[in-house]
């Protein structure tokens, strides 16, 4: 009896907060909108997700409240896909056939990035890669319903590599997660620094397993390489490990860094006042901005959120905008016609103009390179500019080969 | 082939084995003759499942040979002993506690026929009749669809023996085949082997604890004590033996004794 | 010389928090035989528990207090989930426990990402430990010296809690022997609640006394887990010296790993594992396991009979009911349904090794994924047709489970479960590191069927016929000869041997059979996704698997089947709402405590209980 009592218990607790847990978070679709689909990381990658989607639901309301595209209302479906490409594939094709959606968009990790993007292609489904950084999505993989907004990996390891030929540094050495994404920016830095100083020479190369660094042993490993400079592309849990381990050890005095990623507010937020000192590094200067288009984005932002943005709160908003104006120029919801306004396709954004380049239907959105610090408290990037995107491609040519080798 | 080997179905010669420093079993020599149901006994310890593990190859033994037939079967593995027409019971029995009784028997009939890695036909259909010949043989056929995990223990050791059948086998081994059982129950268990043994000409080497059965069915019986054959004669020459009676009165046990180990 | 001691101190000093995770891990199991899969779980709540103690809690004496206080909260959390998920199911089937422990993962997730919000929080630096020393010139944080100077502390502690007092007598008994400590009149579940207590506090410890070398984030608790089962298995299940003597060689050789082979850092641990239970087949320290003691234990499962008539009828009906979907023109629910019957087909094959051959393989994965990645490079490198690249997918799964089943055959129970899963994480380390080849994490794409099968609903029949037809296949295998065989070689290993059968080459068939069937359901997933990536052949897909087949009922035939489809299907609805891994952790666990001979075992039971009561109350009255 007593065992059939614990039993029930758990059955009504169960089956109360079941209950409770899908009744709070169902939502009702309106009829008449245009809708995209979204597939993200929402719970494996959640710091990420979720000012990207506040971007997005801020990009939303400036868009619906000005009249929606082609008369209705824009309307984004969020689905989670665990991180699995496969799963996202999943969701992508149910997106399609079952919600109607105009087109999809979304996703961090770059493999799920490739996933859909292969799915796309195969479909006909235009994609927009929002936040995956990786080079093949519109290059080695690239296809003609896959378009990319943020400024890839190349783009942005390049910015540092010609900060980085500018000082006398030679001997470098990298460390980076042990995945395609920490590979592809140890290789596009090498690539970008010895065209413009072929006398650097690269010391060392660490490759801690993401997520799973030995900060301590990597630390002694590149200090035993008496580098010059070192070329970070370490992030999140592991930046942390790395710059506690590298401040407390002293790797960091005297030496040029160069930190891939490091000033967003996703990794330098977390670090507060030990946030490393004097590295360059790409990321978001949002407490920085004076007036402009910038200062408006950020100021909505905070107001609507009660939160600072993070770069991917920009690029849920740019996203936001990008479909929008590329439904308008589309004229209709056609599959075809999106994909085709797509192709050159210019937006007005907070950052400036971007364009969807013809080449590689990459849009030309740059990044923020600068100085970190810390005042008050908090990891701070100084002394910034905005790079635009469309001075870090390679040229056309090599551009063509790239995406149709022979 | 000689005549003493025609005559000897299993030949042991110098048999030993040494755990560490401690002796289990020291030079044993006997032969089992066709068609004689030869008894092993010995206190408690004194090397007879050590000797059946090294018959049946589940154990290496340190020294010595045996052979089958004339065939040096020493450091085979227990399949290729089994293949070669041996069968075996164990003490505790080891049946396939989540098939039918007489799955357990078709298992060794598929087995014996070579078909163990076929996979189109149902298992449950094959050697059905002879399976089922097999149990009726053991007294066992009305329980065969039951499941092995339900049997009664007295009718898993008839399982065994029918399982042990299924070869059709010219040597049986049985270690303790009527232990854990009631004392009638052994009687009948021992006289139906007797029966079928006989009927097929099958040599039989078994271990017992329970005397009234080994006097009752042993041809011949070898007493082992501390891992020496000691004795080895007739029902009569091995009751009288003063040696033998010295190994159980001074082991605490008695002939009679019917003691409730299993 | 300067260096190598320091690198030497680092190693140290990273295996504290090792070792006081894989020490509570090891003493979990040594005494109930759970495999606790939340382990990580705990880790994780002891850092963020740590983390909030930290803040309230000023100065030196505030952050040890600190720590000791969220290893004692972890354990209390660790009681909670003993008493409340564990004991309910300790009388089910061996390694069903798991599965509730899986269910715990999700629900701490989310409880985790409620509590402490999304971010990565930065461990406070433990006041007065700050700063280096200087060794031969090499800085030495001082935080590296105390926990070096810790460990042995705790290590000592433990082995005078186990060996002087009696409750340690105890735990040492049950470890060994629990028949005889319930013999004893020790009250049998307190020893366990107990034990779980101290396992997850030494959790919740190693979680909180790393903060100042790191922080807390939501993905700790999965990041450790596979290192923590690696040095209890290399230091030998159960056993805390071996465990520690673990940690530190895992570590040492980790920071000489990272200084000389940069690009070790993934497969190293599991070099290491593997080449230790090659030459020691039960860890350093661990003692031989007690035959039978893993896998099938309980309760023996009923005997298997070829579907009767009736039976053939439901599946048949189903079966059509399955080819009529394409009626609903819903290209979702086809997609849906094409999955579903490829996982399905996954968990069969894995079924047949685990329930049928008692064959627990952690790393199931790496056929299912091998499969998918023969095709995949068949199609990206040499142009192979799809139908070519198709049929060489299960050969290449097959051959490497020939390879795999071969080295891990040697051992039993939970060590082969080991194995299997350190080749399947070498395997997986080859391709994820391998990108000239493989890809690496940005996988292969572009693997799309050929132009015949290219629509939806012609891939979906292709998955019907051959999906269903592997899962039949398998079945009828079970009921084959060769079937009976594994399962006779399961039951009495002993007997099977003695009645002529070769257990390891009849295992070994199996598990090469198994793996070329998740071949065949790697090669449906590669064609119909498109794509395929590293994760396909990750632990947590071989988890995947375990946790279906259990939960659909491992002692039953069609359980794999079964519970692969449930599962799917209620992901597949869950995954749509925030809070999903809430819900699917708490609803795991509420059908483990339900349904604890899994879901077609209880079924079953229930049936056949209220049968035989209605068929006993005749018989009574009749007499």
């Amino acid at each position: 009896m007593k065992k059939l009592g614990s039993f029930m218990s758990v059955a009504t607790a169960t089956a109360v907060t079941l209950a409770s847990l899908l009744s709070a978070s169902g939502t009702a679709l309106a009829e008449d909108s245009i809708k995209i689909g979204e597939i993200n990381h929402y719970k494996r990658m959640a710091a990420f997700a979720g000012p990207y989607k506040n971007g997005i639901e801020l990009g939303l309301a400036e868009i619906n409240s000005a009249g929606g595209v082609l008369g209705k209302q824009l309307e984004f479906i969020y689905r989670d896909d665990q991180g699995k490409p496969g799963e996202a594939v999943k969701i992508a094709e149910e997106l399609v056939s079952r919600d109607g959606v105009a087109m999809i968009t979304g996703t961090i990790l770059s493999n799920v990035g490739l996933a859909i993007s292969s799915f796309a292609a195969e479909k006909k489904v235009v994609y927009l890669a929002s936040e995956p950084l990786a080079d093949g999505l519109v290059w080695e993989s690239g296809n003609d319903y896959t378009f990319r907004l943020r400024a890839s990996t190349y783009m942005q390891a390049s910015m540092l590599a010609e900060a980085a030929a500018k000082t006398d540094a030679v001997k470098y050495a990298t460390i980076a997660p042990n995945y395609a994404y920490g590979k592809d920016a140890v290789a596009a830095f090498k690539k970008a620094l010895t065209a413009l100083r072929p006398d650097v020479e690269f010391v060392t190369e660490q490759w801690p397993g993401v997520f799973k660094i030995d900060a301590g042993a990597e630390v002694q490993a590149l200090e035993r390489a008496k580098p010059d400079a070192i070329y970070n592309v370490t992030f999140g849990s592991d930046l942390a490990k790395f710059v506690r381990e590298g401040t407390t050890r002293g790797l960091f005095e005297g030496r040029n860094v160069y930190g891939l990623l490091t000033g967003e507010p996703e990794y330098l937020e977390p670090l507060a006042d030990e946030a490393p000192e004097g590295w360059t590094v790409t990321g978001y200067p949002w407490y920085d901005f004076v007036d402009g288009p910038n200062k408006v984005f950020v100021d909505a932002y905070t107001e609507m959120f009660d939160e600072s943005p993070k770069i991917g709160s920009l690029v849920g908003y740019m996203t936001a905008q990008s479909i929008a104006a590329a439904l308008t120029r589309a004229g209709s919801t056609d599959m075809e016609s999106i994909r085709t306004a797509f192709i050159g396709l210019e937006v007005d954004t907070p950052v400036g103009n971007i364009v969807y380049r013809e080449q590689d239907h990459q849009s030309t959105m740059g990044a923020f390179v600068g100085t970190t610090t810390v005042s008050d408290g908090k990891g701070k990037m100084i002394d910034w500019s905005y790079k635009d995107g469309a001075s870090y491609l390679p040229s056309d040519e090599e551009v063509a080969k790239l995406r149709n080798p022979e | 082939m000689n005549t003493q080997q025609a005559d000897s179905v299993l030949k042991v010669t110098g048999l030993s084995k040494s755990f560490g420093g401690l002796q289990a079993v020291s030079n044993l020599n006997f032969d089992v003759r066709r068609g004689e149901l030869l008894a092993l006994i010995g206190p408690n310890g004194a090397g007879k499942s050590t000797c059946f593990n090294m018959l049946m190859g589940q154990l290496k033994a340190t020294q010595g040979d045996v052979f089958l037939r004339g065939e040096k079967i020493t450091g085979m593995k227990p399949r290729k002993i089994w293949r070669k027409g041996v069968g075996r019971t164990f003490q505790i029995t080891g049946t396939y506690q989540s098939m039918t009784v007489i799955e357990n028997v078709q298992m060794a009939l598929i087995s014996h026929h070579k078909k163990l890695f076929s996979i189109r036909p149902y298992a449950t259909r094959l050697y059905r009749t002879e399976a089922m010949q097999l149990l009726e043989l053991v007294g066992m056929s009305a329980q065969a669809e039951r499941a092995c995990a339900i049997l009664a223990y007295g009718d898993l050791k008839r399982l065994e023996l029918a399982i042990a059948l299924s070869h059709s086998p010219s040597l049986l081994l049985m270690d303790e085949p009527t232990a854990g059982m009631a004392p009638k129950e052994r009687i009948n268990l021992m006289q139906l082997t007797a029966d079928i043994v006989e009927e097929r000409d099958i040599s039989v080497l078994f271990t017992e604890h329970d005397m009234d059965v080994v006097f009752a069915h042993a041809h011949r019986i070898m007493v082992l004590n501390r891992g020496e054959l000691i004795a080895n004669g007739t029902v009569e020459e091995i009751r009288s033996d003063p040696m033998v009676q010295e190994v159980y009165l001074g082991g605490g046990s008695v002939f009679a004794n019917e003691s409730s180990h299993a | 010389m300067g260096l190598f001691v320091a690198q030497l101190l680092t190693g140290l000093a990273n295996a504290a928090t090792l070792f006081l995770v894989a020490s509570g891990l090891s003493l979990i199991f040594g005494v109930t035989r759970i495999v606790n899969f939340s382990h990580g779980s705990f880790y994780m709540l002891g850092a963020f528990v740590g983390y909030s103690l930290m803040q309230v809690l000023p100065g030196a004496i505030g952050f040890w207090s600190s720590v000791i206080l969220s290893g004692l909260i972890v354990g209390v959390i660790g009681v909670i989930v003993e008493v409340l998920v564990l004991r309910p199911v300790y009388k089910a089937p061996e390694l069903f426990q798991l599965v509730a422990t899986f269910g715990v993962i999700l629900v701490i997730q989310d409880l985790a990402l409620m509590i402490w919000g999304a971010e990565d929080v930065l461990g406070p630096r433990a006041p007065g430990l700050k700063g280096i020393v200087r060794f031969m010139g090499e800085p030495i944080p001082k935080y590296d010296l105390a926990l070096i100077a810790i460990t042995p502390f705790v290590l000592f502690g433990l082995w005078y809690l186990l060996t002087k007092t009696r409750v340690g007598v105890l735990v040492r008994a049950a470890t060994q022997d629990r028949e005889m400590v319930a013999a004893l009149g020790v009250n049998q579940s307190w020893l366990f609640t107990g034990v779980f207590f101290l396992g997850a506090a030494l959790a919740g410890l190693g979680g909180a006394i790393q903060l100042p070398k790191g922080g807390a984030d939501l993905l700790m608790d999965f990041n450790i887990l596979a290192a923590i089962f690696v040095v209890v298995v290399i230091g030998g299940m159960g056993s805390l010296p071996g465990a520690y003597i673990a940690a530190v060689l895992i570590s040492v050789l980790n920071v000489f790993g990272v200084a000389y082979i940069p690009q070790s850092t993934l497969v190293l641990m599991f070099v290491v594992m593997a080449v230790v239970l090659t030459i020691r087949p039960y860890g350093l320290l661990g003692r031989e396991e007690v035959a039978g003691e893993h896998g099938q234990v309980g309760e023996p499962e009923k005997p298997i009979k070829p579907a009767s008539g009736r039976a053939r009828i439901v599946v048949g009906l189903l079966l059509l009911g399955l080819v009529c979907l394409p009626l609903l023109d819903s290209h979702f629910v086809l997609i849906l349904a094409t999955d579903i019957i490829i996982f399905c087909l996954f968990a069969a094959s894995l079924h047949f090794l685990l329930g049928l051959g008692g064959l627990v393989s952690f790393g199931h994965a790496a056929y299912f994924g091998g499969g998918a990645y023969v095709a995949a490079l068949l199609v990206t490198h040499a142009n192979a047709p799809m139908e070519l690249a198709f049929l060489m997918a299960p050969i290449g799964a097959g051959f490497a489970a020939v390879i795999i089943g071969w080295l891990c055959l040697r051992l039993t129970g939970v060590y082969f479960a080991m194995l299997t899963l350190a080749l399947a994480q070498l395997l997986w380390s080859l391709v994820f590191q391998w990108d000239e080849f493989t890809g690496g994490d940005d996988g292969l794409v572009d693997i799309w069927p050929s132009a015949w099968l290219s629509e939806a609903t012609t891939y979906f029949f292709f998955t019907v016929i051959i999906g269903v037809g592997g899962i039949l296949l398998l079945r009828h295998v079970a009921h084959s000869p060769f079937g009976y065989a594994l399962r006779a070689s399961r039951d009495s290993n002993r007997q099977a041997e003695a009645t002529g059968i070769d257990t390891k080459k009849i295992q070994w068939m199996a598990f090469t059979f198994a793996g070329a069937m998740a071949g065949v359901s790697g090669a449906l997933f590669v064609f119909s996704k498109g794509s395929v990536f590293p994760n396909e052949l990750e632990i947590a897909k071989s988890f995947d698997g375990i946790i279906v087949v259990f939960l659909g009922g491992v002692k039953t035939l069609s359980g794999g089947v079964v519970g692969a489809a449930s599962l799917e299907l209620v992901k597949d609805y869950l995954t749509r709402f925030e809070y999903w891994r809430l819900a699917l952790g708490l609803l795991i666990i509420f059908v483990v405590i339900v349904a604890p001979h899994g879901i077609v075992g209880s079924i079953r039971r229930g049936y056949e209980r209220l049968f035989s009561r209605s068929t006993t109350r005749v018989d009574g009255e009749s007499s």
